[in-house]
C-alpha cells in the first residue's frame, strides 16, 4: 500500500510536470514573443546590450504610448531564431543584428525594407552602404565596428610606420613576438584583410549597387603579391603570423606584455585597459605603403517582414533610434562608435573611440552578398596553408578558382 | 525498495512507542485498503492541479487560435483523468506520464525531423508562398529617384483610409488607394504639414497604430498613370513616392519584372522561376519527396566526403568503445584485487574525468595539444613541435586519446560492478581444477562479464557514433580538407558533418541535414538491433 501511494504521488507529480511542459510549449506558441496588440513592439536585443537600450525604450514609450518590450537573446542565436520564427508569425517586430546577415535575411524574405529618407545623410557613409542590399535599405544602423592595432604605449611610444618597422620596433624593445593577431587552424581572413587590401586585392569589385558577385577580384595580381608576402611572414619567415595563436593566446600575450602590438577589435579594449596597459590605437601598419582597409561591421536593427506593427516599428527606428541624441545615449551606455555622424563626432572625444573611428575612415563594409559565404569557406584555410609554408601563389590561385567554381555552381 | 528497508527496521526489538507507531500504521493501512480518504485527497489535488493547468493552457491556446494544439491538450487531459479515476487501469497509471514525455520529447522530434527531410526547407525556402510573394513585393518597391520626402497625415472618410500629403510647394493633396491625389479643400496646417482637411477625419498616432495593416497597405497613386508611382508611408508621418519593379498576377500565379519584362512562374520547385532557370528568392517551402535522400548519396560534391567521413565515424566509434572498455576493464580488475592498498582513493581518482563536464575537458585538451603553445609540446616534450591537432592522421589519434580519457571511467565503473557480481566460488572451483589466471579471465570472467556489459557496449557505440561534443570541441572536424567542396575536415564524423551542412555558412539546408539524420538513425538502429540479437546468444551461456 505504501508503495502504491508513493508511486501514485510520483505519477501525479510527473503528470503535473508533463502538463506544465505542454502548457509551457503552448504558452510559448503565442504569448512569449509577439503580441499582436497594436501598442507593443517586441525587440530582440543582444543580451549584452539590453541595459544600453532600456533608457531609449522607456523614453519612446513615454512619448508615444507604444510599449517597447526588450527581449535579451544570445547574440549567436538571434539570426537563426529570427529566420526560423518570422515565417511562423511568432518572431519579434524588430531585431538587433549585423549587416553581414543581410544577404541571408533578405534571401529568406524575413526582413522588411526601411526608408531612411532624407535622414540617410545623417549617417556615416560606410554605415548606410552596409545597410543597403541590392539597392534597398533594410537596416537602421546604430554602431560601426572595425579592427585596429592596439599598441602598448609604455613599451613602444611611437606608432609604427610600416609592417617591417613594427616588427623592428618590437624586436628593438626586446620582444620575441612583438605582434599578435588571432588566427587558428583554419586561419582568420577577417583579421588579415587590412594587409590584403594594402596589396590592392579586394574580394569583390563594387558598383553603385554595392559589391558585385560577378566581379571576383581576390585572385588578381595584388592577391598573388599578398600571398607571397604572407608566406614570408609565416612559419618559414618572420613568424609574425602563426596559426597556433588563437584569440585567447593573442590576448594573453598582449596583456602580459609579451607583445606590444595586437590587431583586434574594440571589444577587446576593455580587457587591455583593465589590465593596466596604456593603450594607443593605430591603423594596421601597411606592408606596401598603400592604406590598409579593414572590414567595417555595422550593427543595426531590422524590421520583421511579418510584423503586425510596421508603422510603429519604422517610427521607433527611423525617427527615434536613429536620432543624434538617442545614438549618443546608446554610445554612452555601450561604448561603441555611433553610426550617426554627428553622434560619432561627439563620441570621438574619447581617444580610444577616436582612434578606431580614424582607422574606420578607411574601412570598407564586409560584403553581405550570399557569394561571400563561398569565399569564407575557402579563404581562411588557404591563408592558414600559406602561413604554414604552402606555395603561396599556387595556393592563392587555387583559392580563387575554388571560390569562382563554388559561386558558378550556385 | 522502501518496503525492504522498513521491514529491516521493524525487526528491531519492539519498544512501547514503536508498538503504538506500528499500531497506527496498521490502522493506516487498513484505512487505505478501504479506499483511504487522505489518499483520495492527494489524488484529487494532483489531478485538480493538472486540470487547472490544462484549462489555463486551453484558454491561452484559444486566444491564439491554436486549435490543433488545443484539441490535443484537451484530449490528453481527458485521457489522464479517465486513467487515474478508473479503478482498473493500474498499468496505464504507471505508463502514462512516461509515454506523454516520450511523445513530446522523442516521437514528435523524430517525426518532425522526418517531415523536414522530405521538404526543401533551408535558405531561400523558409516560409509560405504568400509570405514569399509579399516579401518580394515589399522589396521590389523602389523610391523614385530624386523624389522628395512628403509630410503626410493619415486621414479617414467613412471607414476608408486616405493620405493627406503636403508637397514641397506647401500644397495639400489627398487621395486613397483608389483615388489618385487631388487638391484637398480646407486644409489646415501645423507648421509645414497639412493636418486636416474638409470631409476627412484626422487619425491620431494611436489610431494609426490600431490600423497598422491598412496603413502599410495604403498606396496612393500620384496620378492616373500608374507609372508615376504611388505614395506610401512607412511610419505614418513621412511619405515617399515608390514605383514597383515587380508585378504579381494572382490569377496566372506569375511574377513579372517590369524593368526587363522577364516572366517568372511557379514551376513547382518552390520559387518563381524564369524560363532560363533563373529564380527569384525568397521562395517557399514545398515537399520534395526523396530528393534530399537521393542528393545525399548521389551528389558528387557530397558523396566523396560522405564516404571517408562514414568510414572514420565507424572507426572512431568502434575504437573508442574497444579502447575505453579494455582500459576500464583492466583497471577494474586491478583495483578489484584485495591486496592493493589505498584502492578507494585510486577509485575516486579514476572516476574524476567522468565527473568533469566533457565540454570543459575537451576544450582544456585542445589547449594542451596546441602545437606551439600547448602544455604537452612545451612542458612535457620540452619544446617539441608535434602537430597534435593539425595533422590529418595525428588529429585522429589525438581524438581517440582524448575520448579514451573521457570514456574509460564509465567502463571502469560498469566493469567494477559486473566483476563484483561474479560469484567467487566459480573462480575458486576453476583454481581448484588448476586453471591459470589468464584462462580464468578468458574463459570464465569475460563471458560472464559480457552478459551484463554487452548491451552497455552497444549503447556506448551508439553514443560515440553521434559523439558531437568531443569532435566539435577538440578539433571542430579539422584539419580541413581543402579539396572537399563542403567545409568538411579529416576528423569530422557524420553528425558534425550534418551540423556543418545545416548550421554553418550562409546557405543552410535543413532538408538535406534532416535526411542525413534519418540515414544516421537507420544505421545506428540497424547496428543496435543486430548487436542486441547477438547478445541474446551470450545470455544463453548462463
Amino acid at each position: 500500500m505504501r508503495v502504491n501511494r508513493k508511486s501514485l504521488l510520483a505519477a501525479g507529480a510527473v503528470a503535473v510536470v508533463a502538463t506544465l511542459g505542454l502548457a509551457g510549449c503552448a504558452g510559448a506558441d503565442g504569448s512569449s514573443d509577439t503580441e499582436s496588440s497594436a501598442s507593443t513592439l517586441t525587440v530582440w536585443v543582444d543580451a549584452e546590450r539590453v541595459d544600453a537600450l532600456k533608457g531609449a525604450a522607456k523614453a519612446y514609450s513615454d512619448e508615444t504610448g507604444v510599449e517597447v518590450k526588450l527581449v535579451g537573446k544570445d547574440n549567436a542565436d538571434i539570426k537563426d531564431d529570427f529566420i526560423q520564427q518570422v515565417p511562423t508569425g511568432k518572431g519579434p517586430d524588430i531585431t538587433m543584428g549585423a549587416h553581414d546577415w543581410l544577404g541571408e535575411l533578405s534571401t529568406n524574405g524575413v526582413v522588411a525594407p526601411i526608408e531612411l529618407g532624407d535622414s540617410a545623410a545623417d549617417y556615416l557613409k560606410v554605415a548606410v552602404d552596409a545597410s543597403t542590399y541590392e539597392g534597398t535599405t533594410y537596416m537602421l544602423p546604430y554602431a560601426v565596428e572595425n579592427i585596429a592595432v592596439l599598441r602598448n604605449a609604455d613599451l613602444i611610444p611611437e606608432a609604427a610606420t610600416s609592417f617591417d618597422d613594427m616588427l623592428a620596433k618590437g624586436t628593438a624593445a626586446g620582444l620575441t613576438q612583438p605582434f599578435v593577431v588571432e588566427q587558428g587552424a583554419e586561419g582568420n581572413p577577417y583579421h588579415l584583410y587590412p594587409f590584403q587590401t594594402a596589396f590592392g586585392a579586394p574580394v569583390f569589385g563594387s558598383d553603385e549597387n554595392g559589391y558585385n558577385a560577378d566581379d571576383l577580384q581576390i585572385g588578381n595580381a595584388g592577391g598573388d603579391a599578398f600571398a607571397t608576402w604572407l608566406g614570408t611572414q609565416g612559419k618559414n619567415g618572420t613568424k609574425a603570423f602563426n596559426t597556433d595563436i588563437d584569440g585567447d593566446i593573442a590576448k594573453d600575450s598582449f596583456l602580459t606584455g609579451k607583445s606590444a602590438f595586437w590587431l583586434t577589435g574594440p571589444w577587446n579594449v576593455g580587457a587591455a585597459v583593465d589590465a593596466g596597459i596604456n593603450v594607443a590605437i593605430d591603423p594596421a601598419p601597411s606592408p606596401t605603403g598603400e592604406a590598409t582597409q579593414p572590414f567595417a561591421g555595422v550593427k543595426g536593427f531590422f524590421v520583421s517582414a511579418e510584423s503586425k506593427n510596421k508603422v510603429a516599428a519604422n517610427d521607433f527606428l527611423v525617427n527615434y533610434l536613429g536620432s543624434e541624441e538617442t545614438q549618443l545615449e546608446l554610445f554612452e551606455a555601450g561604448n561603441i562608435l555611433p553610426a550617426n555622424s554627428a553622434a560619432a563626432e561627439t563620441a570621438s572625444s574619447d581617444p580610444i573611440i577616436e582612434g578606431f573611428a580614424a582607422v574606420g575612415a578607411d574601412a570598407v563594409p564586409m560584403p553581405a552578398i550570399p557569394a561571400m559565404g563561398k569565399v569564407w569557406q575557402y579563404w581562411g584555410i588557404a591563408e592558414a596553408d600559406i602561413i604554414n609554408g604552402a606555395d603561396p601563389v599556387a595556393t592563392w590561385q587555387k583559392l580563387a578558382a575554388d571560390v569562382q567554381a563554388a559561386i558558378d555552381a550556385g | 525498495m522502501s518496503i525492504a528497508t522498513e521491514d529491516v527496521r521493524e525487526d528491531e526489538p519492539p519498544t512501547p512507542t514503536k508498538q503504538t507507531k506500528q499500531q497506527r500504521r496498521a490502522a493506516g493501512i487498513a484505512e487505505q485498503a478501504s479506499g483511504g480518504i487522505k489518499m483520495l485527497l492527494v489524488k484529487l489535488l494532483a489531478l485538480g492541479l493538472v486540470d487547472a493547468l490544462a484549462l489555463y493552457a486551453v484558454f491561452v491556446l484559444a486566444l491564439h487560435e491554436q486549435w490543433a494544439v488545443l484539441v490535443i491538450v484537451a484530449a490528453v487531459t481527458a485521457l489522464v483523468n479517465w486513467i487515474y479515476f478508473s479503478r482498473r487501469k493500474l498499468p496505464a497509471k504507471y505508463l502514462t506520464p512516461g509515454v506523454i514525455f516520450l511523445v513530446v520529447f522523442q516521437v514528435f522530434v523524430l517525426l518532425y525531423t522526418g517531415y523536414i527531410a522530405f521538404t526543401n526547407y533551408g535558405t531561400g525556402h523558409n516560409g509560405s508562398k504568400e509570405q514569399a510573394v509579399s516579401s518580394l513585393m515589399a522589396s521590389s518597391l523602389e523610391r523614385v529617384e530624386d523624389s522628395p520626402a512628403y509630410g503626410v497625415t493619415v486621414v479617414e472618410r467613412a471607414g476608408e483610409l486616405g493620405l493627406l500629403v503636403t508637397d514641397p510647394e506647401g500644397d495639400a493633396l489627398v487621395g486613397t488607394n483608389e483615388e489618385p491625389l487631388t487638391e484637398a479643400s480646407g486644409a489646415e496646417f501645423d507648421g509645414d504639414v497639412a493636418v486636416s482637411a474638409d470631409g476627412w477625419n484626422t487619425l491620431q498616432f494611436a489610431d494609426v497604430l490600431e490600423r497598422t495593416d491598412e496603413v502599410t497597405a495604403l498606396a496612393v497613386p500620384a496620378s492616373d498613370d500608374p507609372n508615376d508611382g504611388a505614395i506610401r508611408t512607412p511610419d505614418g508621418s513621412t511619405g515617399y513616392l515608390y514605383v514597383s519593379t515587380l508585378e504579381y498576377d494572382e490569377a496566372a500565379g506569375t511574377m513579372t519584372d517590369l524593368t526587363t519584362g522577364t516572366v517568372y512562374s511557379d514551376t513547382g520547385v518552390g520559387a518563381f522561376t524564369a524560363d532560363g532557370g533563373e529564380q527569384l528568392l525568397p521562395g517557399w517551402q514545398i515537399t520534395v519527396g526523396f530528393d534530399n535522400f537521393v542528393r545525399a548519396v548521389t551528389d558528387t560534391r557530397l558523396a566523396g566526403p560522405l564516404l571517408y567521413v562514414t568510414a572514420w565515424t565507424f572507426a572512431f566509434a568502434l575504437i573508442s568503445v574497444a579502447s575505453t572498455f579494455f582500459l576500464g576493464l583492466f583497471l577494474a580488475i586491478v583495483f578489484n584485487d584485495m591486496r592493493m592498498r589505498g584502492r578507494k582513493i585510486y577509485r575516486v581518482l579514476m572516476i574524476l574525468p567522468y565527473a568533469i563536464p566533457s565540454f570543459l575537458s575537451a576544450l582544456v585538451w585542445a589547449g594542451m595539444m596546441n602545437e606551439s603553445f600547448g602544455f604537452i609540446n612545451q612542458v612535457l616534450l620540452g619544446g617539441a613541435s608535434i602537430p597534435w591537432l593539425t595533422d590529418p592522421l595525428l588529429a585522429k589519434v589525438s581524438i581517440l586519446i582524448v575520448n579514451l580519457w573521457l570514456g574509460f571511467p564509465y567502463m571502469f565503473l560498469v566493469c567494477m560492478g559486473a566483476l563484483q557480481s561474479i560469484p567467487d566460488d566459480i573462480q575458486e572451483a576453476a583454481k581448484v581444477d588448476g586453471a591459470k589466471p589468464w584462462a580464468i579471465f578468458r574463459l570464465i570472467k569475460l563471458p560472464l562479464l559480457l552478459v551484463t556489459v554487452a548491451p552497455l557496449l552497444i549503447a556506448s557505440f551508439a553514443f560515440n557514433f553521434n559523439n558531437f561534443n568531443t569532435i566539435y570541441m577538440l578539433t571542430d572536424g579539422g584539419p580541413r580538407d581543402s579539396n572537399a567542396p563542403i567545409p568538411v575536415g579529416f576528423t569530422d564524423i557524420l553528425i558534425t558533418m550534418v551540423y556543418k551542412v545545416a548550421f554553418t555558412g550562409q546557405t543552410r539546408d535543413y532538408g538535406l541535414a534532416s535526411a542525413y539524420s534519418i540515414i544516421i538513425f537507420i544505421v545506428v538502429a540497424v547496428i543496435s538491433i543486430i548487436a542486441f540479437r547477438r547478445t541474446k546468444s551470450l545470455e544463453e551461456l548462463n
